[in-house]
């Protein structure tokens, strides 16, 4: 069945703002900007927008919000929360509203003013956990990297990689937050945080609104830019707080970007670009073994030696990721927009060449929701 | 499942699990069914969806599954560790060892349970070295 979504739906326009210097303007007026460019990249009235996909930490009614504040009337709305992931789980409930016709102009967008601005989360269930004051989110992926290191070995060098391999890619793209030079010596000896995990090891807090619009395939050619094609598309979870992840080195990426794949036709080796949640260091060695790039417990070894930097065999995070380019309290929006921005070939310095095929992976809350796409432009298709 | 009960019974596992706590007591569910020990407290067992949940004394023993420390300035408090603990019955969860300097907490450690208070709240922590009756 799920195997129709495959191709169904297509990005045709997507819009950023900046992601520094934006204080006095609410998460609200960040998001509009992005919708706003988003709508003009693809030569829309905002009012052709029927669909709202759309959720965030500061408030539980955001669909009621988006909806209220551009005047729109909109036939099918979506305010699933599950973290950061949430945008790439919007991907997946978009294509397939829009290939029921519950829609036909759906939107996915997020705004946040985490770094300026006065962060506050709606409650959150009282759990076992909260009496032992773990640091969150820092704890739960700290609390996972000990363990990759124990059972792989893997070094705080080899974290440092995915850090530095970031900020190169950062470096070459002009709107990311971080563009001085970073080595392997200042990510180890940065200050612990909560160990093993130091401050280098941790995403930016920044400012940032991003956003999309998808529509049907059959129609994604009677819009200005070149169409990307949705190809495939999954979502897993496997636990909430930390101490009920069944294996600490494992995330359910395993099986959301298996499904992913499969809905696709493609294996990860035909994959050009990928564009994964890195809040952490660890999450690029976990999501890049989960994801099947590399074996189980050999994701140190393969981010050493620059392989995923510029230059280096597989290009991840070439945006500079969250932990260069902007982390704005939720990430899912931003992986996905610089992996439609590579298949278009509008990248620029960092432009993956040829780039015909990205895989993205959304990761929400704490390694919990994990949420697989695959992009690809319209020879793929 | 045949002998589920639908009835609601008042407190809550939570409630319940809390008070236990209050006396120094640490127990945890087990189902009657599947025979699998459930934490956190729940209504249903999260293995076999059954409702017929007992509470019991455990042996308290446990292992450090992963460890961490959390870094904070000596005027609030200092460092402190969080870890996970696997307890000999299956069930997994977060606590701190407490007698062993945070980053000296190792994955593999064998650690007893007791109950002790963290910022006036009573909560199960772990020690690794023994404590003699007080240990769980």
């Amino acid at each position: 069945m799920v195997a129709s979504l495959r191709g169904s739906a297509a990005v045709v326009g997507v819009g950023l703002t900046e992601f520094t210097g934006m204080p006095g303007l609410n998460h609200m007026e960040i998001m509009a900007k992005a919708i706003e460019r988003a709508v003009l990249d693809a030569g829309i009235d905002k009012n052709d927008i029927d669909g709202i996909f759309s959720a965030n930490f500061v408030e539980l009614l955001t669909p009621l919000t988006i909806a209220e504040y551009f005047g729109l009337n909109p036939t099918y709305m979506d305010g699933t929360n599950t973290g950061g992931s949430v945008f790439v789980n919007s991907l997946q409930s978009a294509a397939a509203a829009l290939h029921l016709g519950l829609c036909n102009v759906a939107l996915i967008c997020y705004g946040s003013n985490s770094a300026s601005g006065v962060f506050t989360h709606p409650p959150a269930m009282r759990t076992v956990e909260d009496v032992y004051k773990p640091r969150n989110p820092i704890s739960p992926y700290a609390l996972v990297a000990a363990r990759h290191m124990h059972e792989f070995g893997t070094t705080k060098e080899q974290l440092a990689e995915v850090a530095v391999s970031a900020r190169k890619w950062a470096q070459l793209n002009p709107a990311a937050t971080m563009q001085d030079t970073l080595t392997i010596e200042e990510v180890v000896n940065a200050r612990m945080i909560v160990d093993p995990l130091g401050l280098l090891d941790c995403c930016l807090v920044s400012d940032g609104g991003a956003a999309m619009i998808l529509v049907k395939s059959d129609r994604a050619k009677d819009f200005p830019k070149p169409p990307i094609y949705m190809l495939g598309v999954s979502s897993r979870t496997d636990h909430n707080i930390i101490s009920a992840m069944p294996d600490l080195t494992v995330t359910a990426a395993k099986e959301a970007a298996a499904a992913a794949f499969t809905m696709a036709g493609v294996t990860p080796n035909e994959i050009d670009v990928v564009e994964i949640y890195d809040a952490f260091t660890i999450n690029t060695i976990l999501f890049l073994e989960d994801m099947g790039f590399c074996p189980k417990g050999e994701g140190g070894n393969f981010v050493s030696n620059g392989n995923i930097a510029p230059g280096g065999s597989l290009p991840v995070n070439t945006n500079g990721g969250g932990l260069s380019c902007v982390h704005p309290g939720m990430y899912g929006m931003f992986l996905m927009i610089e992996a439609v921005q590579q298949l278009r070939g509008e990248c620029e310095d960092r432009q993956v060449a040829d780039a015909k095929l990205a895989a993205c992976n959304g990761n929400g809350g704490f390694l919990a929701s994990q949420v697989t796409a695959v992009f690809g432009t319209e020879e793929t298709l | 499942m045949e002998n589920s009960s639908n009835e609601i019974t008042n407190p809550g596992p939570m409630q319940v699990y809390e008070d236990n706590l209050e006396k120094g007591e640490f127990r945890i569910q087990q189902c009657k069914d599947c025979g699998k020990h459930v934490f956190y407290p729940r209504q249903l067992c999260h293995y076999c969806g059954s409702s017929n949940l007992k509470w019991v004394a455990i042996s308290g023993r446990g292992t450090v599954y992963s460890t961490s420390v959390v870094r904070r300035k000596p005027e609030r408090g200092g460092d402190y560790n969080v870890a996970l603990i696997d307890l000999e019955e299956g069930p997994r969860m977060m606590s701190r060892v407490m007698d062993v300097e945070p980053e000296e907490v190792a994955i593999g450690m064998a650690v007893s349970a007791h109950v002790g208070i963290i910022d006036e709240t009573p909560a199960v922590v772990f020690y690794n070295k023994e404590q003699g009756d007080k240990a769980w």
